[in-house]
């Protein structure tokens, strides 16, 4: 809400100065956004009046004017305005003047005749963007006086940005009233008195649901002047709060909004058919609104109709139907509370939101709505004459909102706050906001005003002494934390740990979105179930992944365009499946490389990075970790067929995926080069277990080499698992150290070279029991995977 | 010295100096010192002389001997130094040349941020937790004292996947998870990612927070103030000016938004802060008596606090980054600026 530092300060003034007024807001929760004069700089000009008018011999189109401004003497001043005219008052800039734009008038001769200054529009004063001839003022602007003090143009326009359950500051009355309690000193309500009754009509008013309007008042103001003009300080406070003037009806029905934090609506009485009613909207019924705009109801929204038709929707905007136009002659003026559930949510529905539904859903003043009439219908008499009937009112009490008392104790100011305060002072803070205050045993009993909707609990008022306390007054507790020891749980490794590893190992860490787009999420796991968004920010954001390759991949050839060749990326994040209508979220750590294994290297001929790389970062994860990971050939989607592998634990649950992204969608995403992929489930992988200690060996180990022929088929997983399943205590490892195919080996075939590490912890092994243990593995890599001894 | 003496002495002295490496030289020590070696024969000679003769001329010998060997060490020495200085010449390396092996990488600003924030609560005894993201609108809203059409659900741009099921729009729905399963005193901070459906120069459709809350028997709003201005005095490494100014949010009650002085321009006002001289940096409050009716906790017997901050806001500000979209970019360039 904007509003003008001048009109605040009719209301209550202060001795303080703008940036003092404007600190105080802000520290008391009325947030000031913006600062900005109210008019643009300029010095010198006066009201002035045209005493006489000649042409100029010299030029058809100036005139050559006698001004008086208010000095002994008029001056001459050539002007070439269209609307120039013997008594016209009009700003006149005198010489040595400073026009916005440091334009500086000074004395000259226009075509020979003498000028001593210039007549001004409303452009020229930066009132208006445009203009289309002299400001004009009113017949009784007197004569010398400075413009600026005319129009109080030393005026601030404030710009406060309020929460939402601050309503009750969404007008002038509403900031003096706080402004009034902040300087601890009393404020002045604008004065409203009763308008004289001149006509008896009425318009019968009907509320049909009494729960969304529980207050409707209207009355029939008769022969309105439809040529009258908004006076130009209304203007002038409707301009300085943001509004553009619309006539003076609406302008009187505006002003009153932001004076009282009332809304108003005017109807064309002459459009209205019989009587008016308040009624939930029929299914189906159109409405075309004040904006152009025709909405179609849905039998929810409340609005104001007549008997053949809905006229407005209610608290939010007018109909085109019954809009007052520079033609309406009787205007029928309604002032109404609806409750903000009602309005709540409905304009948004409809995808309007106004300065009415502003207020209404947020709550205004429901004691208010005589008042704003009244004073509404005085200012409209003031500038358009007419005739004023009686004012219709239906109320239903028991629908308007409680404003019960809410309990203060004492001790809970000390409590919350870490303050003790005055009791008198408890009570000035809360009657200063316009609360009623009962003190009781405990503390008070304190009512809230009809204007406030965000007192209902204790909590409410103490925040309300802690702001008028002022929040930076209220102590600092040094650190009291009662602290308890920390855990250091060992059985779980810490997410920090594996990504230290990876960024030890090359990997720079990604946070991608975790949305993402549906082509590419169907190329990478087109039979991944996903969850769709309703309400996506745009298509390529549109249903979340299920994997994080999508934007790895897609963080990969943001930095290809980039001139990057080598991109080693990983990320943590959740990952979103679809698994039987149930929404599943799973932690994963993914990762992606591409390029060369190194960065370019002097000495070291370049290799591009391959499976085995990537899966070497993978097994020194692992190792950080309890988990026996297995590798396993998989058929995956995304995948090339001869190198992807599902990773398994020893359990045989699925813990992760490796691959080289397969070439055709290498290819289709535009890669020039491999891609390798992992991707792990965090609760699968990253348990430790608490480390066991076991005797040390005395005795020397033995190591004994194999050289196995075996089928292409058969891996080292094979080998290495039958080796194992003998479960020969002495074996304390086995190592891959060579794989050869070629000469002495035929097609179809590969040696694997390995080595048994062997060793007993009570004796040295003798060779006798040595070949026995030897033997019993050939034996059953014999059996099992038809393994033969190379020779 | 005999004539003879003197000629084996001066061309063994000749030999050694004409020796051009270690063989050459071993050959001329077997060829004087050796078994029939010059010196040898000479000293075999002694035998034949009167015993009384015999002292002196051994004497004789042995002083020339002595000068050969003393030479020849010499020359050994000095040929050995030259072959290692050779050596060592020929083994030198521009060490100016990078070392070899893989490179370093870096986390993301997010996580660097992220691990601060925790590390400074944790050392006070905060437990770090986390929560879904796909969350049900009563613990994103409802529990939070924020019900349909509650104006203050217009703030949050929420992203749905039916009309009870969003993304969470703040990460405090671990503060009602994490009552609803532990029952007080906690000391709780809550990172992740939150998700608001808008985009533009300052919103990014994704972003992360961290949320903080402690709930104990005896917990002022003071007890608040000291946490947080501990918390970002720690943070920016500075003795920063810190305001406390009232605020609304559904969930707290007293509330309060938290302004750091600009740490870009010293609180003397630039574009950055508006030239206010003040950055707004968190959202905080005493958590709402609602919000512990939810949960089941008595708010007669328990009072607490919470907080909630934009983590690539305290980013950008502690690292000076100007624009929040490159943090989703993941442009190389961008992250390993922080590496």
């Amino acid at each position: 809400m904007q509003i003008s530092e001048a009109w605040l300060r009719e209301l209550v003034n202060p001795a303080i100065t703008t940036e003092q007024l404007v600190e105080q807001l802000t520290m008391a929760g009325l947030e000031v956004d913006s600062v900005e004069p109210a008019a643009a700089d300029f010095t010198g000009v006066v009201v002035g009046e045209v005493i006489s008018m000649e042409q100029h011999s010299n030029a058809d189109k100036l005139k050559v004017c006698q001004v008086a401004v208010g000095e002994a003497e008029p001056i001459q001043i050539v002007c070439g305005a269209n609307n120039v005219r013997i008594g016209l008052k009009i700003p006149a800039a005198l010489v040595g003047a400073v026009l916005p734009g440091n334009f500086k008038i000074k004395k000259s001769k226009l075509r020979g005749e003498l000028s001593l200054g210039m007549l001004c529009s409303e452009k020229e004063l930066g009132l208006a963007a445009d203009a289309d001839g002299l400001m004009e003022l009113l017949e009784d602007a007197p004569v010398g006086t400075d413009i600026r003090e005319y129009f109080s143009l030393d005026d601030k326009i404030i710009e406060l940005d309020l929460t939402p359950n601050r309503a009750d500051c969404l007008s002038i009355e509403g900031v003096a009233r706080e402004v009034a309690v902040l300087n601890k000193m009393d404020w002045t309500a604008v004065e409203v008195a009763p308008v004289e009754i001149t006509h008896d009509d009425l318009i019968n008013v009907s509320v049909e649901d009494t729960e969304s309007c529980p207050r409707y008042l209207g009355r029939l103001i008769k022969n309105v002047n439809p040529n009258a003009q908004t006076p130009l300080w209304m203007q002038e406070s409707l301009r300085r709060s943001g509004l553009r003037s619309l006539g003076p009806i609406v302008d009187v029905t505006n002003y009153v909004l932001l004076e009282l934090g009332q809304p108003l609506h005017a109807f064309d009485a002459e459009k209205l058919t019989d009587s008016i009613s308040v009624r939930i909207s029929k299914k189906g019924e159109e409405l075309a609104l004040l904006n152009d705009q025709t909405i179609k109801l849905d039998g929810e929204a409340l609005v104001i109709a007549d008997e053949k038709q809905a006229l407005a929707l209610a608290g939010v905007m007018g109909g085109q139907a019954t809009s007052v136009t520079d033609k309406t002659k009787d205007i029928f003026l309604e002032c109404a509370f609806f409750t903000p559930i009602a309005i709540a949510g409905k304009a948004r529905n409809f995808g309007l939101h106004t300065d009415s539904s502003h207020r209404f859903e947020r709550g205004v003043d429901f004691s208010l709505q005589e008042r704003a009439i009244e004073r509404a219908t005085q200012l409209i008499v003031e500038i358009t004459d007419g005739s004023v009937g009686p004012i219709t009112e239906v109320t239903t009490t028991e629908s308007l909102p409680a404003r019960n008392a809410v309990k203060l104790r004492q001790a809970r100011i000390e409590k919350v706050l870490g303050i003790s305060m005055e009791n008198a002072e408890v009570t000035k803070i809360f009657a200063g906001l316009g609360m009623q205050v009962e003190v009781t045993d405990e503390g008070w009993d304190i009512t809230p005003p009809a204007c406030r909707f965000d007192i209902a609990i204790e909590a409410d008022l103490l925040e309300e002494i802690g702001r008028i306390y002022g929040y930076n007054n209220l102590p600092n507790s040094s650190l009291l934390m009662r602290s308890e020891l920390g855990k250091a749980e060992e059985a779980i490794l810490p997410i920090a740990r594996a990504e230290d590893l990876l960024v030890d190992r090359g990997f720079q860490e990604a946070i991608t979105y975790s949305f993402v787009d549906e082509d590419i999420q169907q190329t990478i796991a087109p039979d991944d179930e996903f969850i769709r968004l309703q309400n996506p920010i745009s298509s390529e954001l549109s249903i979340m992944r299920t994997t994080l390759w999508c934007g790895l991949l897609n963080a990969a050839l943001y930095n290809i365009k980039r001139q990057q060749t080598r991109v080693r990326l990983f990320e943590t994040g959740l990952r979103f499946m679809n698994e039987n209508k149930q929404m599943v979220q799973q932690k994963m750590l993914s990762g992606l490389v591409l390029g060369n294994v190194n960065e370019e290297q002097w000495s070291n001929k370049s290799r591009k990075v391959d499976f085995f790389d990537l899966k070497g970062d993978l097994e020194a994860l692992f190792s950080l970790t309890d988990c026996e990971a297995q590798f396993k050939t998989v058929k995956h989607p995304a995948l090339h067929p001869g190198q992807s592998a599902e990773i398994v634990n020893s359990e045989g649950q699925k813990i992760g995926l490796i691959g080289m992204l397969h070439p055709t969608i290498e290819k289709k995403l535009g890669f020039e080069t491999p891609v390798f992929l992992f991707e792990v489930l965090q609760e699968m992988v990253f348990k430790k277990a608490i480390p066991k200690f076991e005797v040390l060996s005395k005795f020397p180990s033995v190591r004994r080499d194999m050289a196995l022929l075996v089928e292409e088929k058969v891996t080292v997983a094979d080998i290495i698992n039958n080796i194992l399943a003998v479960k020969e205590v002495f074996i304390k490892d086995v190592q891959v150290f060579d794989i050869y195919r070629g000469e002495g080996v035929e097609e179809g075939y590969k040696s694997v070279a390995l080595s048994l590490i062997l060793q007993d912890s009570t004796q040295t092994l003798t060779d006798s029991v040595i070949d026995a243990i030897f033997n019993k593995v050939l034996e059953v890599l014999g059996n099992n995977i038809n393994a033969k001894l190379r020779d | 010295m005999s004539a003879n003496l003197e000629e084996i002495l001066s061309q063994g002295m000749q030999a050694l100096a004409e020796s051009t490496d270690l063989t050459q030289l071993d050959q001329v020590r077997v060829s004087y010192l050796g078994k029939k070696g010059a010196f040898t024969l000479q000293m075999k000679e002694l035998g034949k002389l009167d015993p009384d003769q015999r002292r002196a001329v051994g004497q004789v010998i042995n002083k020339a001997k002595g000068e050969f060997q003393q030479k020849l060490e010499q020359t050994k020495i000095a040929m050995q130094q030259a072959a290692l200085d050779k050596r060592l010449a020929s083994e030198s390396v521009d060490v100016t040349l990078p070392g070899r092996g893989q490179s370093i990488a870096g986390l993301h600003p997010v996580t660097i941020t992220l691990r601060r924030i925790s590390k400074i609560f944790a050392s006070v005894g905060f437990s770090v937790v986390e929560g879904p993201e796909i969350e049900d609108d009563y613990h994103n809203f409802e529990a939070l004292n924020i019900p349909a059409h509650h104006p203050a659900r217009a703030m949050h741009d929420t992203f749905y996947f039916d009309p009870h099921t969003v993304l969470r729009t703040h990460t405090s729905p671990v503060q009602i998870r994490t009552m609803e399963a532990n029952k007080p005193p906690l000391k709780v901070i809550a990172p992740g990612r939150v998700y608001r459906c808008d985009s533009d120069v300052t919103h990014t459709p994704m972003f992360h927070q961290v949320e903080g809350f402690l709930v104990d028997s005896d917990v002022s709003f003071a007890d608040l103030k000291g946490v947080i201005y501990e918390f970002l005095r720690a943070f920016f490494e500075k003795d920063i000016q810190v305001r406390f100014r009232p605020s609304y949010f559904p969930f707290t009650e007293p509330s309060a938004e938290v302004d750091i002085e600009c740490v870009m321009c010293d609180g003397e006002g630039c574009r950055v802060c508006g030239h206010t001289g003040w950055l707004e940096v968190m959202g905080c409050g005493m958590i709402h008596p609602e919000v512990f009716k939810s949960v089941n906790i008595n708010s007669d017997d328990f009072t607490g606090f919470a907080f909630g901050m934009g983590v690539e806001r305290l980013a950008m500000l502690r690292y000076g980054i100007n624009d929040l979209r490159m943090f989703f970019e993941n442009d190389l360039k961008f992250l390993e600026q922080f590496n």
